[in-house]
Formats: structure tokens, C-alpha cells, sequence
């Protein structure tokens, strides 16, 4: 259970972002990859928690999930895996271990309130 | 009535500053040629039995050193001191993973620069540690034959994370059916063309061919082409 040390990352770099722009953070919008080994649910909750007593206090966490690309060297191109548990081209079905996004734990935008 | 509040676009990656210090480790490693494996599993895979073996194979004949990740005992370096190699222990506390910046705190002032091989043996886990690059050339993933062939596909990521399988405690293959190439085809799913090894740290069956491996990476990392 890191999620809550990543939450805490979280809050931190929206605070700094905050401070720097100026204003309230009334929502946090990140990016999870299916491969990055955060669960969203605990992140939700631990973003709670790290939120309290912060300035960021009662803001909404924004998830959103990136699906696997991979690269296809058959088709040379990427493409959305199907799942995780099989990493194989969904056109081809050349297996493949390249992976193009879905490692991601990004921060991508914050709601400021003046 | 307020004013509806503003996006603002950020892109700022959570874990950036683990990564920004494992990469420079990664390369403060390289620089001194040291060949850097870590090694995940979940908890009594048999790390700990295996890195024993491991340690008394290529000491003293490589300059070899091990850091030990744990929540709180120190039982584990204990057991691997059995093999005279210099070993740290890394008490992570409420932790569930080792992190670059604990990795890269243990080796200051350790006097374990100069080495061949170092082995960091993470926290027993296989979910948090995917998520944390630790400067490693190699990273290992190691399931014992007891613990189901369909390990793979419950925890992909770190599965696809690691370079390497290793498959323990073989010589409890048959008392547990266990079904070799169900876990091969598993591990292969998530992680197409990867190296498996199947062994026992107990008979010793395996070991040698793994050894050899590590010391041809080794080499090939320094730019020596091996016969």
C-alpha cells in the first residue's frame, strides 16, 4: 500500500503549483497507466487523507485511466493492448514487450478558484 | 457568486523525483562498473535463500555486496552475512518498497563503492515495488513453484517491470504438481521474450547456469566480449 505515499507526492506538487500560480485547488486531475501499479480506489481514499489539514482540503481528486500501448513490430505501429494479462498486438497478435504508455503517474491539470 | 474556477494545465510527473535519483545512480553505478540486480517476489518466495546462494557463488571471486530491504527484522541480512559478502540492511519501517533515495542514503559512507555485483533485495512484494525504479541494471522477479503457475497474471506490472523470471524451489515441483510450462506461458503473456530460469536454492540444481548468465551481463555492461 504505497498509494498513500503517492498521495501525499500528490498534494505537495499541487500545493506548490498552487502557490506559484496563486488561488485554491479545488480539483487535482491525474493520469493513472494500467501498468504503473497504483490502485484508483486506494488513491482516491488516500487522497482524502493526505488532503486533511491542507490547503487542499475538500478538493476532488480527477482520475483518468490510460490503457497499454504497445508497439507492434509486425505492424509497426502502436496499439491499445486488450488487457494486461496478454501483451500481444490486437490486430496481429504479435506478442510484444515494448511498451508505449501506461506506466504513467501523472499530475496533467488542477481547477484554481481565485 | 464566485467565479467558476480556472484549469490550469500542469503535466508534472508524481514520481519524478524517484526517478530523477535512480537515474543518477544508474549512472554514478555505471561509471564505477558496478552491475547493479534487484530482486522482487512476494513474501517466502525464497529472495533470501537464493540470494545466499547467489553471494556464495561469486564471493570472493567478484567484489560483491548486498543491501536488504525489510519492515523490521534484520534477520535476513544476518543470514546472508553466512556468506562473508558485505551486507546492509534497509529497515523500511511501515514501507512496503525500497525506494532510490533509501537505496542511494545506504551506500553513502558504506565503503561498498568498488564493487562487481551489488544486490538489492526489495521488500516482499509484488505490487508496490513495480512502481519504483531503484538505478538497477537488472531487475529480478522470482516466484517459487509453490505459490501457483498464474502469479503472472495476477500481478502484471511487476511482472512486465522485471527483465528476468526466476522459478524457485523446484525441487518441489512434483510434491505440488506444479504445471512448468503453465507458468512459462504465463510469464511470457506479460511479458513477452523474457529470460526464465527454473531453480532450486536448496539442491542447487539451476544455479550454475543463472551465475553464468549474470557474470556474461556483467561483462557484456563493461564492453568484454565473452567467448
Amino acid at each position: 500500500m504505497h498509494e498513500l505515499s503517492i498521495a501525499v507526492s500528490i498534494v505537495e506538487l499541487a500545493q506548490e503549483e498552487a502557490e506559484r500560480l496563486g488561488g485554491r485547488v479545488t480539483a487535482v486531475h491525474l493520469r493513472l497507466g494500467a501498468l504503473c501499479g497504483v490502485m484508483k480506489e486506494a488513491l482516491e481514499t488516500s487522497y482524502e487523507v493526505a488532503c486533511a489539514d491542507t490547503p487542499l482540503q475538500g478538493s476532488r481528486l480527477v482520475i483518468e485511466e490510460l490503457p497499454v500501448f504497445v508497439y507492434c513490430p509486425r505492424c509497426e505501429d502502436e496499439r491499445p493492448i486488450d488487457s494486461v494479462q496478454s501483451f500481444r498486438c490486437p490486430k496481429c497478435g504479435t506478442a510484444t514487450p515494448d511498451v508505449r504508455q501506461g506506466k504513467e503517474v501523472q499530475l496533467v491539470a488542477m481547477e484554481i478558484e481565485e | 457568486m464566485s467565479p467558476e474556477p480556472r484549469l490550469v494545465e500542469v503535466r508534472k510527473n508524481i514520481l519524478k523525483q524517484n526517478d530523477i535519483v535512480a537515474r543518477e545512480l544508474r549512472a554514478g553505478f555505471r561509471e564505477v562498473g558496478t552491475f547493479v540486480v534487484s530482486l522482487v517476489s512476494s513474501p517466502g518466495a525464497g529472495k533470501t535463500a537464493f540470494l545466499e546462494r547467489v553471494l556464495t557463488a561469486l564471493h570472493p571471486r567478484y567484489r560483491v555486496a548486498a543491501l536488504v530491504g525489510d519492515l523490521a527484522t534484520e534477520n535476513d541480512a544476518a543470514r546472508l552475512a553466512r556468506s562473508n559478502a558485505p551486507v546492509k540492511q534497509i529497515t523500511t519501517g511501515t514501507l512496503c518498497h525500497l525506494e532510490a533515495t533509501m537505496v542511494r542514503s545506504a551506500m553513502e559512507g558504506w565503503g561498498a563503492e568498488a564493487l562487481d555485483f551489488l544486490f538489492i533485495e526489495n521488500v516482499g512484494n509484488l505490487v508496490c515495488p513495480a512502481s519504483y525504479d531503484l538505478g538497477e541494471s537488472l531487475r529480478l522477479v522470482i516466484i517459487s513453484v509453490t505459490e501457483g503457475e498464474d502469479k503472472p497474471l495476477k500481478y502484471p506490472p511487476i511482472f512486465n517491470s522485471a527483465d528476468i523470471a526466476i522459478v524457485t524451489k523446484i525441487d518441489l515441483a512434483a510434491a505440488v504438481e506444479f504445471d512448468r510450462a503453465a507458468v512459462d506461458a504465463n510469464i511470457q503473456a506479460v511479458r513477452p521474450g523474457m529470460t526464465i530460469f527454473h531453480l532450486s536454492a536448496k539442491t542447487g540444481e539451476g544455479m550454475r547456469e543463472f551465475i553464468e548468465s549474470l557474470e556474461a551481463r556483467l561483462a557484456a555492461s563493461r564492453g568484454v566480449v565473452v567467448g
